[in-house]
C-alpha cells in the first residue's frame, strides 16, 4: 500500500517501465543530460578527491548558486551564470592555493568564501522576489525542465573539459600525489592546480544545472570516494567512478520519476549506500586477511 | 530603529549569537575545522527539516541534530580531518535527507507553510518572539562561558596536541565537547542567519582576528567584535534599506571585514606566524620540575 502512495504509475514490470521511462521526450533529455554530468562529475571528482580539495569543491559547488540567481535577475541564461560564476570562483580559489598559507588560514579564507556565495545567492533571489519554487529547484535541482539546447551545450562543455582532463592526467596525477617531487621533475604543478580548479568549476557549472547547487557534492564526492576505496589504481579508479556516478544517476532518475520524492533525495541516498556498504566490505575483508595471515604466521 | 520590538529582538538575539560565534569560531579556525562547521550547517538543515515533517518541534530537532552530529564527527577522532572525503560523502547524503523532508513537509502543508525551508536555510531573525530571544541569549551566554571555561586546556591542545596529552591534558574529550558546543551553537545560528549562512559568522570574523594578531587571548577578543559588529552592521543596513535581507547583510558585513584585514595586513609578511603559546603553561624548561 505505501510503495502505491509513493511511487506511482509503476507496473513492477521492468521493460514496461523502461519504456515508459524512455517514452516521453523530457525524459529522454534528462537521462542524457544526467549521463553528461555522471561521466563529468566522476571523473572531475577523483581528481578532487585525490587532491584533498574536497572543501574547495564544496564551496565552488555553492557558488553555482548565485550564478544561477544572478542570472535570473539580470535574464540572462542560467548557464551564462553558472559558468560564470564557478569561473570566478576557481580564480579565487586558486588565488587562495596559490598564497601557501597555513591550513587554518587557507580554511577560513576558503569558508568566508562559501559564505559570501551563499549570502549573495540569498540577495539576488530576494531583489527578484524570486518564486519560492524556483529558489527551491535552484538549490535542489531539477530534472524537467531539461532542453535539447542545453543538453548540447552540456555535451559540448563536458567534450572541451573531459579532453583537458585526459592530456593533462599523467602530470596531474604525479603533481598531485606528490607536489614537491614533481615540482622538482620539472612539472608545472602550481599552473596543473589552477587549471584543474577551472574544470572542476566547469564541471560543478555544469551539474549543478541538474541536481541543483546544494546536490553537486553528492554527485562529485561519494562516487570517487567509494573508487578510491576500492582501488588505488588510477585508470581502474576513474572507470569505477565514472560507472557509479553513472549508475546512481539513472537509478535516481528513474526512481524520482515513478515517485514522489525528489531526486536529490534519491541520488544522495543511493551513492551514500553504496559507499557505505564498500567501507564495512572493506574493512571486514581487511580484518579477515589480516587474522589469516596471523593465523598462517610461523610461529 | 530601537522603538520597533522585532527590530530589538533582533539586535539583542543577534548580539548574543554574534558573541558565541565569534569565540567558538576563534577555535574553529585555529583547529582547522571549518569543514566541520560546513557539514554541521547541512545536518542543522536536515534536523530542522526532520523535525518539521514531523510535527515536533523545530527547534528541538535543530539542536538534537547539530549536537549529535557534532559529537559523531567528534568520535571520528583524528581521522575527520584527513579523511574529508567522508564527512563530505556523509552531509551529501544529509542534506539528501534534508530535502527528502522538505518535500514531505511541504506536501503535508499546503497552505502557508511553504517557506519552512527558506527559513531554516536562510534564517528569519526579524521574526523572533521574545521567548526565543530569551532561549537564544541563555543559550550563547552557557555556551561562551562554557568555551571561556575551557579555553586554556583547548588552546594548547589545539596548537600541540601530543604535548598536551603529554602534559595530561584530555585531548580527546577536549575535542569532543568542542565539536559539541560547536554543535549547540551552530544550532543557535541557523535561527537567526540560517543553516547555510552560519559558517559565515564562524570562519570570517575568526579569520580576520587570525590574520590581525598571533595572540590567543587578544585574537579571541578581536573574534568576538568582530562577529558582533557584522551582525549590528548587517542588522542596520537591513532595517535602512528593507529589500536587502538581513541574513545577506551579516554575512556580508562579516566578509567586508574579513576583507578589509586581509588587505590591511597584505603588505606585512604573508606567511602568518605560528600561535605564541609563551606564558600558557609556564616556561618550557621547567616542564617536567613539578612532575
Amino acid at each position: 500500500m505505501l510503495e502505491a502512495a509513493i511511487f506511482q504509475g509503476l507496473s513492477w514490470n521492468p521493460l514496461t517501465d523502461l519504456h515508459e521511462l524512455v517514452s516521453y521526450p523530457f525524459m529522454v533529455n534528462a537521462l542524457e543530460a544526467g549521463t553528461i554530468v555522471a561521466v563529468m562529475a566522476g571523473v572531475t571528482g577523483w581528481f578532487m578527491a585525490l587532491r584533498q580539495q574536497t572543501f574547495a569543491g564544496h564551496t565552488l559547488s555553492i557558488i553555482a548558486f548565485p550564478g544561477a540567481a544572478a542570472a535570473s535577475l539580470a535574464g540572462l541564461p542560467l548557464a551564462v551564470g553558472y559558468f560564470g560564476f564557478c569561473g570566478v570562483g576557481a580564480l579565487a580559489l586558486a588565488g587562495i592555493a596559490g598564497t601557501r598559507q597555513s591550513l587554518s588560514a587557507e580554511s577560513a579564507a576558503i569558508g568566508s568564501l562559501q559564505a559570501l556565495a551563499l549570502a549573495l545567492g540569498f540577495l539576488f533571489v530576494t531583489l527578484y522576489h524570486g518564486v519560492l519554487n524556483g529558489l527551491d529547484s535552484l538549490l535542489f535541482g531539477t530534472f524537467l525542465g531539461v532542453t535539447s539546447r542545453q543538453v548540447a551545450v552540456l555535451l559540448a562543455v563536458a567534450v572541451a573539459a573531459l579532453t583537458l582532463v585526459v592530456l593533462a592526467a599523467r602530470p596531474l596525477i604525479f603533481a598531485s600525489v606528490d607536489p614537491d617531487v614533481a615540482s622538482a621533475a620539472g612539472v608545472p604543478a602550481r599552473q596543473l592546480g589552477f587549471g584543474f580548479l577551472l574544470v572542476l568549476g566547469l564541471s560543478v557549472a555544469e551539474t549543478s544545472q541538474i541536481t541543483g547547487a546544494l546536490l553537486v557534492f553528492a554527485l562529485l564526492v561519494t562516487p570517487a570516494a567509494t573508487a578510491h576505496r576500492l582501488t588505488a589504481r588510477p585508470g581502474l579508479g576513474i572507470a569505477l567512478s565514472v560507472a557509479l556516478a553513472l549508475a546512481v544517476t539513472w537509478l535516481g532518475l528513474a526512481l524520482a520519476y515513478f515517485s514522489i520524492y525528489p531526486v536529490g533525495f534519491y541520488v544522495t541516498s543511493l551513492s551514500f549506500a553504496l559507499y557505505l556498504f564498500v567501507r564495512v566490505a572493506n574493512t571486514v575483508a581487511g580484518h579477515r586477511r589480516t587474522t589469516m595471515r596471523l593465523a598462517t604466521e610461523p610461529a | 530603529m530601537f522603538a520597533q520590538e522585532f527590530m530589538r529582538n533582533a539586535l539583542i538575539a543577534g548580539n548574543f549569537v554574534g558573541l558565541a560565534c565569534g569565540l567558538v569560531g576563534y577555535f574553529v579556525v585555529l583547529r582547522a575545522q571549518v569543514f566541520a562547521g560546513d557539514a554541521l550547517s547541512h545536518v542543522a538543515f536536515t534536523g530542522a527539516l526532520a523535525a518539521a515533517a514531523l510535527g515536533l518541534n523545530i527547534l528541538a530537532g535543530l539542536f538534537a541534530a547539530t549536537i549529535l552530529g557534532g559529537i559523531v564527527m567528534g568520535l571520528l577522532g583524528d581521522r575527520a580531518r584527513a579523511d574529508d572525503v567522508t564527512i563530505g560523502s556523509f552531509f551529501a547524503w544529509t542534506l539528501g535527507i534534508g530535502v527528502l523532508f522538505l518535500t514531505i513537509f511541504t506536501t503535508n502543508n499546503s497552505a502557508g507553510n511553504g517557506t519552512a525551508g527558506v527559513r531554516v536555510l536562510f534564517g528569519s531573525i526579524f521574526g523572533l518572539s521574545t521567548t526565543d530571544v530569551r532561549t537564544s541569549v541563555l543559550l550563547a551566554i552557557l555556551a561562551s562561558a562554557f568555551l571561556l571555561l575551557i579555553a586554556r586546556p583547548l588552546l594548547f591542545a589545539s596548537l600541540d596536541a601530543e604535548v598536551a596529552a603529554a602534559r595530561g591534558v584530555p585531548v580527546r574529550a577536549l575535542g569532543l565537547g568542542f565539536l559539541a558546543l560547536l554543535g549547540l551553537v551552530a544550532a543557535q545560528a541557523t535561527q537567526a542567519v540560517g543553516a547555510l549562512l552560519l559558517l559565515g559568522l564562524l570562519a570570517a570574523p575568526a579569520g580576520a582576528a587570525h590574520r590581525l594578531t598571533t595572540r590567543p587571548y587578544r585574537g579571541l577578543v578581536l573574534s568576538a567584535i568582530f562577529s558582533v559588529g557584522a551582525v549590528w552592521i548587517g542588522l542596520t543596513l537591513s532595517y535602512e534599506f528593507p529589500t536587502l535581507p538581513p541574513s545577506s547583510m551579516i554575512i556580508a558585513a562579516a566578509v567586508g571585514i574579513y576583507t578589509l584585514a586581509l588587505l590591511a595586513t597584505a603588505a606585512r609578511d604573508p606567511r602568518p606566524a605560528r600561535l605564541r603559546l609563551a606564558g600558557l603553561y609556564g616556561p618550557p624548561g621547567h616542564a617536567h620540575d613539578h612532575a
